[in-house]
């Protein structure tokens, strides 16, 4: 793991020659990198705080199903999304459509504004799963005491949870907007809308600079190195929690019309994309591309393996804990699949042809990217189980494979489940690596995607990505039931 | 014999001492107000918790150091005595081996304490699927399957209606203290004690006393025992 993180760094570090020259292109994009995330970040937190106030206070029918949909784009392929954003954003989307009755231009979803809405579309949700757990954090009876006193409560209690919360969401969505490969690959571009991991693609496939590619790696990883420091001092929340079904008890009057207006708006903004997914890509399936079914092999084993190999570190880092294995399991989060993508090309370029490694190296970052979601559902299960059952586990002797055997992996089962299902999944879906080392035969669902966008074969690209979705979701929720099938009591 | 020598046990400002030996199939009965260290002394001859200073032994030899699996214990805790997600024999079944192994002769050998303790034919239930009572007896089996020589209850039957603890403590001590086993129980309630237990140590002010005979000691208690009963 550290290998893999810190490793594919030196590598990188190493073939820079530690020398950061970096060109007017380059600091473009970084400059772009930084700002787009942090446009994103605050256009999603700015947004999701009408959305999850309604949330907390109104029950309507509905409301679980949209809770659920706000958990989605964990396992929501971007360049899937890409193709539903397109839908409706692009050229011939149903806005378009929708403007030009009324007489107004066309608008573009392609560059800087496309970056940063798809971004809004993927981290909307995450923002509002957030802010919604602290406004349910905040105590029923502090509710009822406001309104007994006649409080202003948006002053006494929402503000100063706002105030712990918001910035957190803004570091954590900050980070993922640097790291979005996909998102500036297909919508972004050009010397206005490069990022720093699209800068890196390009040097190490158009150009062939491995030097340069290995410059920018540092300059990514400084940056994502700032952010994770950013996340953890702002203390960010946990994404992954439960509970969010309750609903707050309110007392004050009014809101009724914003609050529905909120919900509306944000489930239309999330479930148009996902609706032109189904539309665009159904006629597609009559007219799929060649090579569809090895690239869904393809991506299906790279999927699987990443799954084992994530589960297998994730649960040997957590029996084994202590400061090492934090560190392990956290340092995913400041890597980014470019950087290490990078750091395996130099290592491995002299050795084997990049083609030959793609999809092993594909599951290898893949499993390490994954690896810090699949911890944090595990530590905390992996902790309860030895608190309720240890001490008897202990006084039977149960130690080394039996206690994993008979004690861990059945009281495991469903977050396990959970955890292979979010890393089948992601993997799935993924489209970072895979870019920089595969060739014309190694093509996973993703890339194959992609390669169909940059030829403007947009109908077979949707069709694909309908078939992406299933499988994506077919795997989460195979692995997810298989958990929950017969579970532990 | 169980002996506690110069036994200390720090923590924070928590305190216990104890220092004496208790009479081979002895059963003990460990009294005393709450937070007074009762379950902590059962946690220390257990081996889940080191004591500061001391030495727990057994018939001489000493077990102060050994992993609680490895001490001639067995013990009941006050819940989770079974795996929830394993049926009644697999959790038998680890209590005459760890490693789970389950051959035609352990599956006679669980029948029959199955028998013993009121549960034949419900080996392959999970626990769920038994009554509080039966899951007191199921743990009690897998005690007596284990066979070690020494017992020990940290209020396994505390949950139970007063009747049903009665009818426990009644059977854990047919079936377990016979055959020369001691059995050393926390409890609360004196009617537990004068029912089935031949000693107590009271625990109180920081010292887990000498165990005294039961039936003099509850006749005639001394301060500390008298405050405790409210008499």
């Amino acid at each position: 793991m550290l290998g893999l993180t810190l490793g594919t760094l030196a590598a990188v570090a190493w073939r820079a020659g530690f020398a950061l020259s970096l060109g007017p292109a380059d600091l473009s994009a970084i400059w772009f990198t930084t700002w787009q995330a942090a446009l994103s970040a605050a256009l999603s937190v700015a947004l999701a705080v009408p959305v999850a106030r309604a949330l907390a206070r109104r029950r309507f029918p509905g409301r679980g199903a949209l809770v659920t949909l706000l958990g989605a784009p964990f396992i929501l392929p971007v360049i899937v999304a890409v193709i539903g954003l397109i839908g409706v954003f692009g050229r011939g989307g149903i806005l378009n459509d929708a403007l030009a009755l009324v007489g107004l231009g066309p608008v573009s979803v392609y560059g800087w504004h496309g970056v940063v809405l798809a971004h809004v579309f993927f981290n909307l949700p995450l923002a509002v799963r957030l802010i919604l757990q602290g406004w349910l954090s905040i105590p029923a009876e502090r509710f009822r005491l406001a309104a007994s006193l006649g409080a202003p409560v948006g002053r006494l209690l929402e503000w100063p949870m706002l105030r712990a919360v918001a910035p957190g969401a803004f570091a954590v969505i900050f980070l993922i907007c640097l790291t979005s490969f996909a998102v500036a690959l297909t919508l972004g571009g050009g010397p206005r809308a490069t990022t720093v991991e699209l800068a890196i693609y390009q040097a190490v496939r158009f150009e062939f600079d491995l030097g340069r590619a290995a410059v920018l790696a540092m300059v990514q990883f400084g940056l994502c190195l700032a952010a994770a420091l950013m996340v953890r001092a702002a203390g960010a929340p946990d994404a992954l929690g439960a509970g969010l079904d309750r609903v707050v008890e309110r007392f004050e009057p009014g809101g009724r019309m914003r609050d529905a207006v909120a919900v509306a708006l944000a489930a239309l903004f999330l479930m148009a994309p996902l609706a032109m997914i189904v539309a665009r890509g159904a006629p597609g399936l009559l007219d799929l591309p060649e090579g569809l079914w090895g690239a869904a092999l393809r991506s299906i084993a790279v999927a699987l393996g990443a799954t084992a190999l994530t589960l297998a570190m994730a649960l040997a880092l957590a029996l084994r804990g202590g400061a090492l294995a934090r560190l392990a399991m956290l340092l995913p989060l400041a890597a980014s699949s470019l950087v290490m993508g990078t750091g395996l090309f130099v290592l491995l370029y002299p050795v084997v042809a990049p083609r030959d490694a793609a999809l092993v190296v594909t599951g290898l970052v893949n499993a390490t990217m994954a690896l810090p979601f699949a911890a944090r559902v595990l530590v905390p299960a992996l902790a309860q189980a030895e608190t309720a059952h240890g001490r008897l586990a202990t006084s039977l002797g149960l130690v080394g494979w039996a206690r994993l055997r008979w004690l861990i992996l059945p009281r495991l089962r469903r977050p396990l489940g959970f955890a292979a299902g979010l890393t089948g999944a992601l993997s799935m879906g993924d489209l970072g690596v895979i870019a920089l080392f595969a060739g014309d035969g190694e093509a996973t669902l993703p890339l194959l995607m992609v390669r169909l966008m940059a030829a403007y074969r947009m109908e077979q690209a949707a069709g694909v990505a309908l078939v992406l979705l299933a499988l994506s979701l077919a795997l989460f929720w195979i692995f997810d039931r298989g958990g929950r099938v017969d579970a532990a009591s | 014999m169980l002996r506690l020598e110069g036994l200390e046990i720090r923590q924070g400002d928590f305190e216990l001492r104890a220092d004496w030996a208790l009479p081979d199939g002895a059963v003990c009965a460990v009294m005393g107000p709450s937070g007074g260290g009762k379950s902590t002394l059962l946690a220390v001859i257990a081996g889940f918790l080191a004591p500061t200073s001391g030495r727990v032994s057994w018939n001489g030899h000493e077990l102060t150091a050994l992993p609680p699996a490895r001490r001639p214990i067995s013990i009941l805790f006050q819940d989770n005595n079974l795996f929830p997600h394993l049926t009644v024999e697999r959790n038998l079944a680890l209590g005459l081996d760890p490693r789970g192994r389950l051959d035609a002769g352990s599956r006679q050998r669980i029948a029959e304490v199955l028998d013993r303790v009121g549960l034949a034919g419900m080996g392959a239930r999970k626990p769920a699927a038994l009554s509080g009572g039966q899951q007191s007896r199921a743990a009690l089996a897998r005690a007596l399957l284990m066979d070690r020589a020494l017992v020990l209850l940290d209020e396994p039957f505390a949950a139970l209606g007063p009747g049903l603890r009665m009818e426990m403590l009644d059977l854990a001590r047919e079936v377990l203290s016979g055959e020369g086993r001691t059995l050393l129980m926390v409890s609360h309630a004196p009617e537990d004690a004068a029912r089935i237990a031949s000693h107590i140590v009271l625990v109180h002010d920081g010292v887990a006393a000498t165990p005294e005979a039961a039936g003099p000691l509850l006749a005639d208690p001394p301060r500390a025992l008298r405050s405790y009963l409210g008499r």
